[in-house]
């Protein structure tokens, strides 16, 4: 397994977030994790790449429990997270954005450089002396995936890629998650949009109020209308 | 002519020091949040070493490279401090850190005071630059022609530094959002270091140019760090070009106002700075800060009133205190009176900063003015002590009135900043304006009538005031306007939605604190019989805060004993060794540092974990220290 999440809890202050999430990700495989606005999806992220504090559960990525490690040190070692808010430093131009995310070369994980990423969004090529602050929604988008990349990850934690996007950028994104994942790029992508999801995943985990309460292939999800009305908005 | 063009070359010499010391602050905080007050002793502290190292290096070489040496050297030292003490204090709140900064400075300069001695001393010219050129009659000395050269080149490098390297392109994200930048695999912990290795870089070298213009001296970290806040405050936190912009404009301001105002020149800067403000708050190149992200569900201990039982224990405390007079002498009397004012300043403080939210580092101010107000009132037109002991806190009052005015349009760093520009301000009023106030030598022969002369008799009054004072404010806290004013405190624009007034709130605020700081100051003049300008110096605010924070600034009234036993303590120390400050300053670094939420705090927290007896490891407990941000 690329990932194993077991028994994660996690407070904010005296407030108990998640309970006992447990899940797993293969290697090269796209996971979604499905659920409602609050339902623990952005926490489960944070949690795991160190940003809550007050957290417990084993992370074991790549066979190395890193829950106990600096946020830094376990995105260094090919776990990189792209946040729902997309936090693009505004004053910065997208070149120097993909500056900020470059780490060196890793060996299991697929090598990105500048000129790829440009190929796999085009859009970015085009405005390489531009501030972050001055691009639009979806070109931010793009960019906090690409300066995820740049990083070299062998497993991207995507938080809501398609919200707010129209939907021509939302399929530009399918098409960039696919790509990710033909590189050989593992992924848990967050969703409230069970369409999207389905289009880019193997499988899914459903969230809803800190717990995890299905999983399974999107088959076997597709099989369960009963599970996707109780959990999931549509 | 000629000398006008003389006059603007010396103010842009001296600008050149000032922009690299307040470059180097705004470096610092634009990364790390921290105000480093400690900015001016390590500026100081490079310009003694640089002073020792020109004195045993030969040559120009020697000199040069001494000057350099002298900086690097205070870099590490810096280094030291960030990796021992900041590391961690980065999660406390921002006050937090300017106070253990201060507490830097205090233990600095007693420091320098041990190595090299009180006296001032007096550096080597610089080799090549030891002459004056001469303008049409008027001599430049050629250093201050190197030092206008020196800023713009500084300005330059750092501007490469900052837009051509890997370094400077993590180290403006870090200034935009740190979290993100750790989240992209960049270890925050020596970015930070770094960073503030250049900071003090910057300040020490900044100090070290100074000696072949100025006497070393152990004061010239206040002197400089006040004009280093005005500089960042007025160019904008954060941004190099404004600390350039703003360092020439106050040195500029300085060299004029000197011909125009001699008597109040500092004056002139600190009226630029507050009419920048106004029109421009974040400074002339400064970035509005977006509203700081509060983790929820941090308030610890809900704030509720006494209950009866805890009404009784602190009516038998205060019992107890009054009876000091039947077995204390006239000393312990005296200091008993001085302990009962300072309660009187502290709780006053503690109104704004733990209601209202808003920290003052200038609050000696309307201390000190209610004790000018008396001063002025019984000197000038001989009323008895009961009308100046009335109407001398209404000096204080006015003052508060308008300086909370503008105060209030600013919040956190900048609110802090400005109000204690503002003191400083009324300091050099105190000081410079002899005529009226005396200047240095203050005040004298304000002693109190034959029913308050005997100490047991002041003790009594001070005490009564105190106690009525700390009654008040806490009666205000659960008043409707408490409520209002918790709400400014807690969120702004939430309590703007719902319909208060929250400039007008915390104006409001402002002058309830700053006149009852007035009456503490009105006491005290009366206690000491005399007035000086040392009443609203910026050593006294800090003491307020101290006792503040001592206290714990989020119990409604910690400072109660915050300002008992820090009072106690200094009035002791004072008394036991001459390093005052080094212990001073080494103790309330070490409250920052072990105790984060102030004696009462602590002990709420026992009271509470024993009632609860909550879950070990509960995570309301076992993380004292992250209420940060």
């Amino acid at each position: 397994m690329k990932l194993t999440v077991q028994d994660l809890n996690s407070h904010y202050g005296p407030a108990h977030i998640l309970f006992d999430i447990g899940f797993e990700v293969g290697a090269g495989e796209v996971v979604a994790l499905l659920g409602r606005n609050g339902a623990g999806k952005s926490t489960t992220f944070r949690s795991i790449v160190g940003l809550v504090a007050q957290r417990s559960g084993p992370i074991v990525f790549e066979g190395k429990d890193v829950s106990a490690r600096p946020t830094h040190e376990i995105v260094r070692d090919g776990l990189g997270y792209v946040p729902e808010e997309r936090r693009i430093f505004t004053d910065l131009t997208v070149e120097e954005n993909l500056e900020v995310g470059r780490q060196p070369k890793r060996p299991n994980a697929p090598y990105w450089t500048r000129d790829k990423l440009f190929t796999l969004f085009p859009n970015l090529g085009e405005m390489k002396n531009r501030p972050g602050g001055r691009m639009s929604g979806g070109e931010q988008q793009m960019l906090t995936i690409a300066r995820t990349l740049m990083g070299n990850p062998s497993l991207v934690l995507l938080d809501e890629p398609s919200e707010g996007l129209s939907p021509k950028i939302v399929e530009q994104m399918v098409d960039a998650i696919l790509t990710m994942k033909r590189e050989g790029v593992s992924i848990v992508v967050s969703e409230q949009n069970l369409h999207f999801a389905r289009l880019i995943s193997d499988r899914a985990y459903i969230i809803e109020r800190g717990r995890i309460c299905f999983g399974g292939t999107m088959a076997e999800l597709d099989a369960r209308p009963d599970i996707r009305d109780a959990h999931l908005s549509l | 002519m000629a000398f006008y063009v003389v006059q603007f070359l010396t103010g842009l010499a001296s600008a050149a020091s000032l922009f690299l010391v307040a470059s180097g602050l705004s470096i610092i905080f634009g990364v790390t949040r921290i105000v480093n007050f400690a900015h001016g002793a390590f500026y100081m502290i490079g310009a003694y070493i640089a002073f020792t190292l020109t004195e045993r290096l030969s040559g120009a070489l020697g000199f040069w490279g001494a000057i350099v040496l002298a900086a690097l050297a205070v870099a590490l030292i810096g280094v030291l401090v960030e990796m021992v003490l900041l590391r961690r204090i980065y999660h406390a709140p921002e006050l937090f850190q300017l106070l253990a900064t201060f507490g830097l400075t205090l233990m600095v300069e007693d420091l320098v005071v041990l190595i090299w001695g009180p006296d001032d001393l007096v550096g080597r010219r610089a080799p090549g630059f030891k002459g004056a050129v001469d303008f049409f009659g008027q001599n430049i000395p050629s250093y201050d022609l190197f030092l206008i050269v020196l800023g713009p080149v500084v300005l330059g490098i750092l501007w490469l530094l900052f837009q051509r390297t890997r370094w400077g392109v993590l180290v403006r994200a870090a200034t935009q959002d740190r979290d993100m930048v750790a989240a992209l695999g960049v270890n925050q912990k020596w970015l930070f270091t770094s960073v503030f290795a250049v900071g003090v870089f910057l300040a020490a070298l900044g100090g070290a140019l100074q000696i072949p213009r100025d006497a070393v001296h152990h004061a010239m970290d206040l002197r400089i760090i006040v004009e280093v806040f005005v500089v960042v405050v007025i160019g904008g936190l954060g941004s190099i070009v404004g600390a350039f912009v703003a360092a020439v404009l106050v040195s500029e301001l300085n060299a004029f106002g000197i011909l125009i105002f001699p008597k109040i020149s500092i004056i002139l800067v600190f009226l630029v700075m507050a009419v920048v403000l106004i029109v421009r708050p974040w400074g002339l190149f400064g970035k509005p800060e977006a509203p700081a992200r509060k983790t929820p569900g941090l308030a610890v201990n809900p704030w509720r009133p006494l209950t009866s039982n805890e009404r009784l224990a602190s009516l038998a405390a205060l019992v107890i205190a009054a009876m000091l007079p039947l077995f204390a002498g006239n000393y312990a009397l005296t200091v008993g009176s001085e302990i009962a004012i300072f309660v009187i300043f502290a709780v006053s403080l503690h109104f704004l900063m733990a209601v209202g939210g808003l920290a003052s580092f200038g609050h000696a101010a309307y201390f000190g003015l209610g004790a000018y107000g008396v001063a002025f009132l019984a000197k000038m037109a001989g009323l008895p002590m009961i009308v100046c002991l009335l109407l001398g806190p209404l000096l204080g009052c006015m003052g508060a009135a308008v300086f909370g005015f503008f105060a209030v349009q600013l919040s956190g760093v900048y609110f802090a900043m400005l109000t204690l520009a503002f003191a400083q301000i009324v300091w050099s009023i105190a000081f410079q304006w002899v005529s009226v106030t005396g200047g240095d030598n203050g005040i004298l022969s304000i002693w109190p009538e034959i029913w308050a002369a005997s100490p047991s008799h002041f003790y009594w009054l001070a005490l009564g005031v105190a106690a009525l004072v700390t009654i008040a404010l806490r009666a205000m806290v659960f008043s409707p306007f408490g409520y209002a004013l918790r709400a400014t405190r807690d969120s702004l624009l939430r309590s703007e939605a719902i319909g208060i007034n929250a400039k007008r709130i915390q104006w409001t605020a402002f002058v309830i604190a700053g006149t009852t700081a007035g009456i503490g100051g009105a006491l005290f003049a009366y206690l000491k019989g005399s007035v000086f300008p040392d009443n609203l110096g910026i050593s006294l605010s800090v003491d307020a805060l101290v006792m503040v924070l001592l206290g714990g600034v989020e119990t409604v009234s910690g400072a109660v004993i915050g300002a008992i036993v820090y009072k106690a303590l200094n009035i002791w120390l004072v008394s036991q060794t001459d390093l005052s400050k080094l212990v001073l300053g080494g103790f309330i670094v070490l409250i920052v540092v072990v105790f984060p939420k102030g004696i009462v705090g602590v002990l709420e927290m026992l009271a509470q974990r024993r009632r609860k007896s909550s879950p070990p490891g509960s995570p309301l407990i076992a993380k004292p220290i992250e209420s940060a941000e």
